[in-house]
């Protein structure tokens, strides 16, 4: 049987709670992902609203201006992609 | 001392219980026949004889969601609701389990709707049945002030650290007004210590209670709830056991009355226990060979000794005061065949659904029920006492 569990339910603090601040970060929630962005930087006006409108707060501006996700985290959620003023992200299919 | 008997209605009695064990936090919405045991406890609050916090919420939603605020930051927590009440608060009752959180409520049980009704029967705590709760039954006025105290340090063990439903029949018990001797302050103070939480909301401690379960961790926590509740039973055997020593009765998860080794035994949980008491020894009297087992705690379903107090039995007549629709007979009766299944020398186990909705029970019913179980005459699947057809 694969593994699927985190860890023995002994292991568990008491009532599931979690003791340590910031773990969610420890969650890698880009392996939920099935569509992935992809930026068209002919298109790209580098303003920034994929930032804003990630629900996942991974998209950050790189040294060359343009703004790209960290896929460890980004879901293929696609909001970026739909609040792109210039259409410059298309979600394709991620080849896994 | 001589110990004073106090003639008092039960509800009040549960409110002094709750002042007794000292709760810190009391939120609760008034619903009958509940409504006196908080009532008084607001009373007992605004007069400062109670250091607590009172929250009159505007829901029972509310009033499950503040007891888990509030114990989660560490107090001890008392709330009661019955019926309409306990269903409003469903899925927050799920959530003071999972978080492991010590809150004691009192269930007055009532029916529920519809039709409408605010009289007695067991279909609000059925309903709740398995929300990973120690769910105790009691059967008079003396044992709703005790085990109300013991609720608490059941409770807050740190083996248990669960919540506990402390369940008394609305109005035939919380209305009936009883002789209760109360125990001194300082005799509940030694045996329930200030609550000890394992866990809590503090600042300079930061905690993240209740959060989302992955898959790869929901299992794992349910699992580790249910084993706090199945290891519960020890913990609740032990401190009824204190409680007997330290207040006036002695008490056991399961309880046995009548002819020893007989071969009919009654089953009741609740206050139609004492009927059925009555029924029984009417008939020991006659010579009949009948007894009776009373469940005291329903979750953890204490199994072995239940078993060990039917152990001679050849039929037991089980009487629920909730329906299972659709089911092949009432929920107490579904557990004991559960329980019995493929067991060699499993008793008959007939199944009478009496009492719903307010109907009264009395002693000379039961006597029938008695002998029509002895002439076979009682259906396979389950009776729904007295209820006429004119087919």
């Amino acid at each position: 049987m694969a593994k699927k569990s985190l860890c023995a339910w002994q292991d568990l603090a008491l009532g599931a709670a979690i003791l340590e601040p910031g773990s969610a970060a420890k969650l890698k929630t880009g392996d939920w992902r099935t569509l992935i962005p992809r930026l068209d930087e002919e298109k790209c006006i580098k303003c920034g609203m994929c930032e804003l409108y990630c629900p996942e707060f991974c998209i950050s501006e790189g040294r060359d201006g343009f703004f790209r996700p960290d896929f460890t985290y980004c879901k293929g959620c696609g909001i970026c992609a739909n609040e792109c003023p210039k259409q410059a992200i298309a979600m394709v299919m991620e080849e896994k | 001392m001589e110990k004073k008997r106090v003639g008092i209605e039960v509800s009040l009695a549960v409110a002094e219980a709750v002042k007794l064990a000292r709760a810190q936090v009391v939120s609760a919405y008034p619903i009958t026949p509940q409504t006196h045991i908080v009532e008084e406890l607001s009373t007992y609050v605004a007069n400062g004889e109670l250091d607590a916090e009172f929250i009159p919420v505007e829901s029972e939603h509310s009033a499950m969601s503040a007891a888990v605020g509030a114990s989660a930051a560490g107090a001890r927590v008392y709330t009661a609701t019955s019926s309409q009440g306990l269903a409003l608060m469903h899925e927050i009752l799920f959530i003071a389990s999972a978080q492991r959180l010590p809150i004691v409520m009192t269930v007055a049980n009532r029916s529920l709707s519809g039709p409408i009704s605010i009289w007695n029967d067991h279909s609000d705590i059925m309903a709740e049945r398995d929300i990973g709760w120690v769910q105790l039954f009691v059967e008079d006025g003396q044992e709703a002030m005790e085990l109300t105290v013991a609720a608490f340090k059941i409770a807050e063990d740190h083996r248990v650290l669960l919540p506990v439903a402390v369940n008394m029949d609305g109005f035939i018990l919380t209305h009936m007004i009883e002789p209760v001797i109360f125990p001194a302050q300082a005799a509940v103070d030694a045996f329930l210590p200030p609550y000890k939480p394992a866990l809590r909301l503090d600042p300079a401690k930061p905690v993240t209670m209740g959060p989302v379960g992955v898959p790869e961790v929901y299992m794992e926590a349910k699992k580790q709830c249910e084993q706090a509740l199945l290891d519960s039973k020890a913990v609740v055997a032990e401190v009824l056991k204190e409680a007997g020593k330290a207040f006036e009765r002695k008490y056991d998860l399961i309880e046995t009355n009548g002819k020893k080794k007989a071969k009919t035994l009654f089953v009741t949980m609740g206050s139609l226990g004492e009927s059925v008491w009555s029924a029984v020894d009417s008939l020991n009297e006659d010579g009949e060979d009948v007894g009776q087992v009373r469940i005291r705690l329903w979750r953890p379903f204490p199994e072995q000794e239940f078993k060990k107090a039917c152990k001679d039995a050849k039929r037991l007549i089980v009487i629920d005061r909730a329906m299972s629709p659709g089911s092949a007979c009432g929920p107490v009766a579904q557990e004991l065949k559960g329980v019995f299944y493929k067991d060699k020398n499993a008793p008959e186990i007939v199944n009478v659904v009496a009492g719903l909705g307010g109907r009264d029970v009395p002693v000379a019913d039961f006597k029938e029920m008695y002998r029509l179980a002895k002439k076979g005459k009682l259906a396979k699947t389950y009776t729904l006492w007295g209820v006429d057809s004119n087919a």
